[in-house]
């Protein structure tokens, strides 16, 4: 659907290089941050209309067995009659990768995506997607 | 000038607000309004709908989302709206920004309990209508099928109620002397 393009409100930091040995498993923070007076909803949200944020790797030798977002603010907003599990401020979003135990040595970029939609206390915006590239090393 | 009529001087610049007649409404003056621009979409049932088919009507076209919580506030206003003006020459569109189109929006009209015309929206709609970014956008048309407010984020439903009811009143019958009430009802705006 072709729509304004508009702002994002919402930024990610790089997140850092991940280092992983072959059948092992390391933790990457991916940091987030909302502009100030916008939220967006929790991966959880209550209501099933709700846009969950998700974030999702491509697959490859690193596999994300786990992605784990941080406890949302539950909070009763000016145009909501019911309270919502939303996420505002910075937070961050960990990723448990797992390396295959017969996955080749070395380094490679693995792809993700941040979908979210925003909103701020009488307007909302259209659901975006951010393109993540994640360095990693398989040693 | 003193600074306090510097800043309101400024506001009317930035906004259409100074043009405004009445005090609480953000209707703009017949002159400054431009044509909206037609559009030709489905409704639920497969039909085709198009702007011009409301010439002569008010028209408070709303670009809305299931996912989008100030367009559910808004919801009520408008069903209240339709109910008690459509016999005075007003209808509600809302135009659905839903990406997964009638799967989403279908159910959802049916709880809301939605009375007036629901159209998806296509590829075009937003640009044609400056690029629609955010939701609720809601646009008042007069009965000339000229755009005569805009809203843009979530209103109280009393600037929608004075938006309308200036307009109806600008009803050529009414010009003609025609009517012999007091105006038309407009629903009583609360929010």
């Amino acid at each position: 659907m072709s729509l304004g393009e508009g702002k994002q409100h919402l930024e990610l930091a790089q997140p850092p290089k991940a280092v992983v040995k072959r059948g092992a498993s390391a933790l990457v923070r991916l940091p987030v941050r909302l502009e100030d007076g916008y939220h967006v909803n929790s991966d959880t949200p209550e209501d099933e209309y709700l846009i969950p944020l998700r974030l999702r790797w491509e697959p490859g030798p690193l596999v994300a067995a786990k992605i784990l977002y941080p406890q949302p603010h539950v909070e009763t907003l000016g145009f909501s009659k019911k309270p919502m599990a939303v996420f505002s401020g910075e937070f961050e979003i960990v990723t448990r990768f797992e390396a295959d135990p017969k996955a080749p040595a070395g380094p490679g970029i693995l792809g993700g995506k941040l979908r979210y939609q925003a909103c701020n206390g009488t307007t909302c915006f259209m659901p975006k997607t951010i393109d993540i590239s994640l360095a990693y090393e398989i040693q | 000038m003193s600074r306090p009529l510097l800043a309101i001087a400024l506001a009317c610049l930035l906004s259409s607000a100074c043009s405004l007649p009445t005090g609480r409404s953000s209707i703009k003056a017949e002159s400054e309004r431009k044509a909206a621009p037609n559009f030709s979409l489905k409704d639920s049932g497969g039909k085709t709908v198009q702007l011009s088919d409301y010439r002569g009507k008010v028209v408070l076209l709303n670009f809305w989302a299931t996912w989008c919580g100030p367009c559910k506030m808004e919801i009520p206003w408008f069903i209240d709206f339709e109910r008690e003006l459509k016999d005075q020459g007003f209808a509600v569109i809302g135009v659905s920004m839903d990406d997964e189109g009638w799967q989403a929006v279908r159910p959802f009209v049916s709880e809301e309990g939605i009375n007036y015309r629901v159209l998806l929206a296509n590829d075009s709609i937003g640009e044609l209508y400056g690029g629609i970014d955010s939701l609720p956008t809601t646009f008042v048309i007069d009965r000339e099928g000229r755009v005569a407010a805009v809203h843009i984020g979530l209103v109280s439903k009393s600037r929608y109620a004075n938006d309308l009811k200036q307009l109806l009143e600008n009803n050529p019958a009414h010009r003609a002397g025609t009517r012999n009430s007091g105006g038309p009802a407009v629903v009583a705006g609360r929010g």
